[in-house]
């Protein structure tokens, strides 16, 4: 496979080892592809097993009473299967979550891009990434054992287990993802944009939430998104903290079942494989990946339609 | 104190430099600028590059405090107020002395939001829309967007995206306009425009232009000012100014040998 070129009086010092390179070339691409066919093999698997449970699954509940039943009580006699209940307490948890981190996440992204001198950032983020690190059954106990107590000297009528310090705790352990990502966009918008407004006369705050806040926009929805992605998957602190109850509806006082935690519910039990029960879990599990998968379609959209681009 | 260069007899001063340093860091940029513009004036800026053009623009409305460890000496007045002194609001110097960047930077909004964005922050109390056309007009832009207010600052072209930033900056009514190579990232058509505007603004404002262009210089400005650095022994670059005269003796007879070679062409 050699091209040949008309000589020049140099030709003879170039000997590049064409056959060589086009080997090498060839291994690294097999390499490389198969790692990339590995995880994509593995994302099918995954869904194709998730897809294939839940088909069986609705062979045995319909569609229709999975949607509107109001009851979540697949283990006894008169089995129920309302996912609402079960979705009902992750919308709740994720909610509260998510009113903590926004507010928390966003004002510490903004403090370290924009206010923090390099000394203070070199502790915050530290401590950020610290927090991000913790283990979430550390979380879970913190909720159940230190949150809810503190929050009872308020809070009349808060039981034991319950969503708002489930919610609130998930809240702390999701703010490094918002802060951090957040940081991101804001830290990307260019100095040129801040020089603008700064030269209009604009004060550091105006500068900040009308021109680098709007124009960082993007990445800090998708941050969110994220970050409530999370919430919804996360387990360990809404089973610990939540309690173990399928109760239908929003209030954040009493005990309820997110989606999560039934899965592990019901994967502790000795649970046949190809019960009705065994079969349920997939069923949640479609359901929890469909919310993810679509939220995350959302943040692509929305990404995508909002992103500004500079150059 | 007395500049190594004739100053121009002049009506009114807008700006005044009297022996200013500009240090970045423990690095001394510029040094010793005696400088005087004149009120409804155009005055050009010229020099190679790294020799402070820039730097002596931004003390003028003090963006150089936005530069973490710059630091200004000597005294800068505007309208015969020391710009640097005591209780003097860097943020309100800016609303009477705008600038204009090298690259256009209009905001991710509408146009619209563009020019007003300014006004607001600046407690306008007039007519907005009165106020936006008014300053797209000035900025010979409103025929080419007129249809397309809500539409982004950032889907105009480039020449047309600067223009955006001159309405924006005359916006807020300044005095002066400061202009850092308006028309380096501009077409040729398009900076023509742009130096049409600048004659037509100074009836109104004092303007400062920064370019590498020596036409342009001699087309837009009445007064040109030139800049050259030297090194010192350690490597540094130290910048000054070299000669600062009506723009025909800079472009014609100047006094100094390096402004001769430099506005023909003949430099370093
Ligand atoms: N933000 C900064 N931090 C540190 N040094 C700087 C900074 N800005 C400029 N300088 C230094 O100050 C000197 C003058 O720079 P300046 O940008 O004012 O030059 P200029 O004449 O505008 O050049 P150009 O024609 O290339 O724009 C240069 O040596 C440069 O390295
Ligand atoms: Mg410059």
């Amino acid at each position: 496979m050699t091209t040949e070129f008309p000589s020049t009086p140099t030709s003879d010092l170039w000997k590049p080892n064409r056959q060589r390179s086009q080997r090498v070339e060839l291994i690294v691409k097999l390499i490389f592809g198969a790692f990339a066919f590995v995880s994509i093999v593995t994302t099918l698997g995954i869904i194709e097993t998730l897809i294939f449970e839940t088909f069986k699954f609705f062979q045995e509940v319909s569609l229709w009473q999975f949607l509107t039943d109001d009851k979540w009580t697949p283990l006894f006699k008169s089995a129920k299967f309302g996912i609402f209940v079960l979705i009902s307490a992750t919308v709740m948890t994720s909610t509260i979550a998510i009113l903590v981190a926004l507010p928390l996440g966003l004002l510490s992204a903004i403090c370290l891009s924009e206010y923090a001198t390099p000394k203070v950032r070199g502790i915050l983020k530290p401590a950020l990434e610290i927090l991000a690190g913790v283990p979430t059954v550390v979380y879970g106990y913190f909720a159940l054992l230190f949150v809810t107590p503190l929050l009872q000297k308020f809070v009349p009528g808060l039981q034991g287990f319950n969503a708002l310090s489930a919610g609130m705790v998930l809240g702390i352990m999701i703010t490094p993802l918002v802060a951090s990502l957040s940081e991101d966009a804001i830290y990307s918008v260019p100095r040129s944009l801040r020089d603008g407004a700064y030269a209009l006369g604009a004060t550091k705050r105006e500068t900040i939430t009308s021109v680098v806040l709007p124009a960082a926009l993007s990445g800090i929805v998708s941050s969110l998104i994220l970050a409530i992605s999370r919430a919804i998957g996360e387990t360990m602190i809404v089973t610990l903290a939540a309690g173990q109850n399928p109760r239908l509806g929003l209030n954040p006082l009493v005990p309820v079942m997110t989606m999560t935690a039934f899965i592990v519910q019901v994967s502790l039990g000795d649970t046949p494989a190809g019960s009705l029960a065994y079969k349920t879990i997939y069923a949640v599990g479609m359901t929890l990946f469909t919310i993810t998968l679509a939220l995350n379609v959302f943040s692509f959209w929305f990404v995508r339609r909002f992103r500004e681009k500079y150059e | 104190m007395i500049s190594n260069s004739s100053h121009p007899v002049t009506t009114q001063a807008a700006l005044t430099a009297e022996d200013v340093n500009v240090y970045y860091g423990s690095n001394l940029a510029v040094r010793n600028v005696f400088l005087e513009i004149p009120k409804n004036r155009v005055v050009a800026f010229i020099g190679p590059s790294g020799c402070g053009k820039s730097t002596i623009l931004r003390c003028f409305n003090r963006m150089n405090d936005l530069i973490p460890g710059a630091r200004v000496e000597g005294k800068i007045t505007f309208k015969g107020q020391n710009l640097y002194a005591k209780g003097i609001d860097p943020v309100e110097t800016r609303r009477y002395i705008g600038m204009v960047f090298q690259k256009p930077n209009p905001f991710p909004k509408t146009i619209y939001e563009n020019i007003a964005f300014g006004a607001r922050i600046n407690g306008y109390q007039g007519n907005m829309d009165e106020l936006v056309e008014r300053s797209l007009r000035g900025a010979a832009l409103w025929d080419e967007v007129k249809d397309k207010l809500k539409g982004s600052g950032l889907a105009l072209s480039g020449g047309q995206q600067q223009r955006l930033c001159i309405a924006r900056a005359i916006a807020v009514e300044p005095e002066v306009i400061l202009m850092d190579e308006p028309c380096s990232a501009l077409d040729p058509i398009s900076t023509l425009r742009v130096e049409e505007l600048i004659h037509e603004l100074k009836q109104q404002y004092t303007i400062v232009i920064v370019t590498h262009n020596m036409q342009q210089a001699s087309r837009v400005s009445d007064l040109t000012a030139f800049y050259n650095a030297e090194a010192t022994e350690t490597g540094n670059k130290i910048g000054y100014l070299v000669e600062y005269d009506q723009t025909q003796t800079i472009f014609h007879n100047p006094t100094e040998k390096a402004t001769q070679e430099y506005v023909s062409g003949r430099f370093g």
